[in-house]
């Protein structure tokens, strides 16, 4: 069996991975419900929109699910303390979400234009409320969240639901907001023709404009007056996790250690800029499925430039440095980490073998003549 | 005292939002399967007919579907936001098979389910079919693996406590896997599911028979639910909880209070068919019983006792005062982790360790606990014992009436004279709602039945829960409630809509009340 540090490591980036596979997944046809109601201007160009991830919609919306899962498997003590801390903040994610599979399911079952245009706005909230407030949620990890450990490990979270809403975590909101938007708006072109497909070409640049100049001011302003957070006793990789047996301080550009050790780390933050100028070609070019993976790429470097940038804190205290969770304590059992490795390794191949074959399947323009010829059975 | 109301609030939540996806999951978990019987009899007989009853009753499934998942969502966050030291304490065990349901079964039921709604010209007949097949694994498959976590809270095997990490960790994964509380309560549920299915398509399907509309496609469809709901239901029966009781004390304390068994009878003990428990004198007031039953049900044999209420207190009582020397152990380990003396004396009590910490519920400091303390602590460790009995007698009897429907309509299927009969098919009808009920008083008898545990014997409810005000609570509650209940009348709209419009809404054509007709009406 690996060493138990080694699947520590491991599973920080397999969390990483299993959030990047989320943004790019449920990003797209987030960012496509985001894009809905300005995008299509009437009920059949809507329709269209819908239908172009119609059938995949559920199946990207795991990708959620299983990071929530795995992170409860991987790290019980984050999802514990992350989730009851930021309870209002996830809630309001849960709640968001709610008015996707109803609103997908539903909005065309009824000829009712108010019914709808109820459902077409559901669709926009649950599509643009939940990448805002992971944005917020990353921002508020890097500035560190007031909450303890008592002995018993019982996790006390000392802050409030509007305390999240500051400034910075804010901007970072508008990166991730920005950043999935673009993406859905690539997949969009891909999917779609004429004049939705130049509507959505247009959304792309703005998205892509301002997630660029968000990023680099975020980025900016990190390094220049947020503090980041060292471990300053032994570090214990391969110890029993107990995020109280550590000391933790807090100091001014300490989040840009891990670029100054590992310089190579830099190509994160690069490949996010790269991504995003790329797709922007592409896109101009009408090589719109190529771009739709260089806006992955981008969603990748961004998510990775935050967790390199903490590592090896996953949640810092802002009150406690004491009580801050990392890779090394927050984990699970050494066995539990090697058993859903195994799991994630059997199981994420065939993952991606199968929902390729069905975005295959449905391949394709949607035009509003599907739309005409399927009323009774499509979205 | 506002921990209390901090757990009872968190309790009724989650209590609320299970409950209510718990309303849509047995309908999808029987409709897979349903929807694959009659695709593969369209596969396999190229008749049309069957072919529009898939996409018809697929219609309807989807409107459900769609619940299910909305409904769903919260609870694979809610241990996180609501129980957050439940979640620390046992998230090693508990999360995995949360995490593998994901990967194994979620991807592949919501994957596909998008290919079995969009995916009909696009695929050949026999790839559809493989896809609702799929689909059905998937959704069943998502069912094992949660009541794998499920059977874990009611005899937690395979793992053990550590107080290094002060929580649970996992020591024997297949121990977990082939728990056989799990395996016990997979079946029990997947067939109760599948008799929710069939009684949705009975159902409906005697609605259409009895306004003598689209006969062929309502008595085909008939037919197959009948056949299916009798098999499943017998399932339900036979293969119910009960043979699961015997095996883990969780399950032992839940029989004595569903059964309403306060004293330890000599073996074979007797069945009270009904009894009215009294909670204040710990004794039935009344009671009918049938001789021998409850020990040939519960044990299988003759000769085996089933503890009664009485001596299970006592017995838990005796690890109450046994768990808080575990307790106090550990406080002083945690604080001192090489303390041998503490060591030595934590590992003597740890099986009780669980049962120590009952008395968290009345004092911070378990070593100075009272003899009182310790009395009500021990009188907690059996669940009220009238609403476990009346709802027990309630899931049953649905069972039973469900039974005879389903064994009757089976058999006017055979006879095929079931289109001639009006009264089966106003029974079926109105039978509607059983399944449901019957699910719901299922889900209670379980989960109620367990407290004051949440993973029973290890980990007391009331210490389950994440830090948060009363107010957020009472705010979420209240937004929960809301907005499953806007959402439920929508969907019960939709689905009433839908079904009286019938196989028409298909718009082929070839049916009565057909939307393509309608609009050339408009």
């Amino acid at each position: 069996m690996l060493e138990y540090a080694t699947l520590k490591l491991i599973w920080w980036g397999l969390v990483g991975v299993l959030l990047i596979g989320f943004a790019i997944m449920d990003g797209h046809d987030m960012g496509v419900g985001t894009l809905l109601p300005f995008v299509g201007r009437d009920d059949v160009e809507r329709r269209v929109i819908i239908n172009t991830v119609g059938p995949h919609w559920d199946g990207n919306q795991v990708w959620f699910i299983t990071a929530g899962g795995a992170i409860f498997a991987a790290w019980p003590l984050v999802y514990a303390t992350a989730f009851s801390g930021f309870y209002w903040a996830m809630l309001a994610v849960l709640w968001a979400l709610f008015f996707r599979p109803v609103g997908f399911d539903y909005r065309s079952k009824i000829h009712h234009p108010r019914w709808r245009q109820l459902w077409d706005w559901g669709l926009f909230i649950g599509g643009a409320v939940p990448p805002l407030i992971f944005g917020v949620a990353f921002g508020n990890l890097l500035q560190g969240v007031p909450f303890y450990f008592r002995p018993d490990l019982v996790s006390v979270y000392q802050g409030s639901f509007w305390a999240l809403l500051n400034p910075f975590a804010l901007l970072c909101g508008v990166v991730s907001s920005a950043m999935v938007t673009a993406h859905g708006a690539i997949y969009l072109m891909h999917r779609t023709e004429g004049e939705i497909q130049r509507r959505a070409g247009r959304w792309l640049n703005a998205c892509l404009a301002v997630a660029a100049l968000a990023f680099t001011v975020a980025g900016l302003w990190l390094a220049r007056s947020i503090d980041g957070y060292v471990i300053t006793s032994a570090v214990a990789a391969n110890a029993l996790p107990d995020p109280l047996a550590k000391e933790v301080s807090r100091e001014a550009g300490a989040w840009l250690a891990n670029y100054q050790r590992w310089p190579w780390l830099c190509g994160l933050p690069l490949l996010a800029y790269l991504g995003w100028l790329v797709t922007a070609g592409l896109a101009r070019a009408g090589r719109t499925f190529a771009g739709f993976w260089t806006s992955a790429l981008a969603l990748g470097g961004v998510i990775a430039t935050a967790g390199a940038s903490m590592f090896p804190f996953i949640m810092p205290s802002s009150t406690h440095p004491a009580s801050s969770l990392t890779v090394w304590d927050s984990a699970s059992s050494q066995l539990t980490l090697g058993l859903m490795l195994a799991a994630t390794v059997i199981f994420m191949p065939l993952i991606i073998v199968y929902t390729r074959w069905a975005y295959r399947v449905m391949a394709g323009k949607v035009t509003a003549d599907y739309i005409r010829e399927h009323s009774h059975s499509a979205y | 005292m506002s921990i209390d109301h901090v757990v009872d609030v968190s309790r009724l939540q989650f209590a609320v939002t299970a409950l209510y996806h718990f309303l849509f999951v047995p309908l999808t978990l029987g409709m897979t399967w349903l929807l694959v019987i009659m695709e593969a009899t369209y596969v396999m007989t190229g008749k049309q007919v069957y072919q529009d009853m898939t996409r018809f009753w697929g219609k309807l499934f989807g409107i459900n579907f769609a619940l299910g998942v909305t409904t769903g969502i919260t609870m694979e966050f809610q241990f996180g936001t609501n129980w957050a030291y439940y979640s620390h304490y046992v998230g090693d065990i508990f999360g995995a098979p949360l995490a593998i349901e994901g990967l194994m079964a979620f991807f592949l039921e919501s994957t596909f389910i998008g290919l079995f709604f969009f995916g009909w010209d696009r695929l050949s007949r026999r790839q559809h079919l493989l896809v609702t097949v799929l689909m059905a694994v998937g959704s069943n498959l998502s069912a094992l693996w949660i009541l794998i976590a499920n059977g874990w809270m009611q005899n937690p095997v395979g793992a053990e406590f550590s107080y290094h990490t002060m929580r649970m960790e996992m020591t024997d994964f297949w121990a977990v896997v082939f728990n056989p509380d799990a395996q016990a309560k997979f079946v029990h549920t997947v067939s109760a599911g599948y008799v929710t299915g069939a009684m949705f398509v009975l159902s409906i399907s005697s609605w259409y028979l009895l306004r003598g509309r689209d006969i062929e496609f309502a008595g085909k469809s008939f037919r197959i639910a009948a056949a299916f709901g009798f098999a499943s239901v017998c399932s339900v029966i036979v293969l119910g909880d009960e043979s699961g009781y015997t095996v883990g004390e969780a399950q032992q304390t839940k029989l004595a209070a569903m059964e309403a068994m306060w004293h330890t009878e000599p073996a074979p003990a007797p069945f009270n068919v009904l009894a009215w428990p009294n909670e204040a004198t710990m004794q039935n007031d009344w009671q009918l019983q049938v001789p021998w039953l409850m020990g040939l049900i519960g044990t299988r044999s003759l000769s085996q006792q089933i503890p009664g209420i009485h001596d299970i207190i006592a017995v838990n009582r005796a690890r109450i005062v046994s768990g808080a020397q575990a307790v106090t152990a550990l406080a002083r380990l945690r604080q001192q982790r090489d303390d041998a003396v503490a060591l030595a004396r934590f590992n003597a009590h740890k099986a009780d360790l669980g049962f120590g910490l009952l008395l968290k519920k009345y004092t911070d400091d378990v070593s100075t606990a009272t003899p009182a303390m310790i009395d009500a602590a021990a009188r907690d460790t059996i669940p009220k014992v009238a609403p476990m009995f009346w709802s027990f007698r309630l899931m049953v009897a649905l069972g039973m009436a469900m039974l005879t429907l389903f064994g009757l309509a089976l058999w006017a299927s055979v006879k095929g004279d079931f289109a001639r009969r009006p009264r089966l098919l106003k029974a079926a009808l109105y039978c509607l709602p059983m399944p449901w009920l019957a699910c719901e008083v299922g889900w209670f008898v379980a989960e109620y039945g367990r407290q004051p545990w949440t993973i029973y014997g290890v980990l007391p409810t009331h210490l389950s829960v994440s830090t948060l005000s009363v107010e957020s609570l009472y705010g979420s509650l209240a937004g929960f409630i809301g907005f499953y209940t806007v959402l439920l009348c929508v969907e019960m709209y939709l689905m009433v809509r839908f079904a009286r419009q019938g196989p028409g809404s298909l718009g082929t054509g070839r049916y009565a009340g057909d939307s393509a007709s309608l609009h050339l009406a408009h």
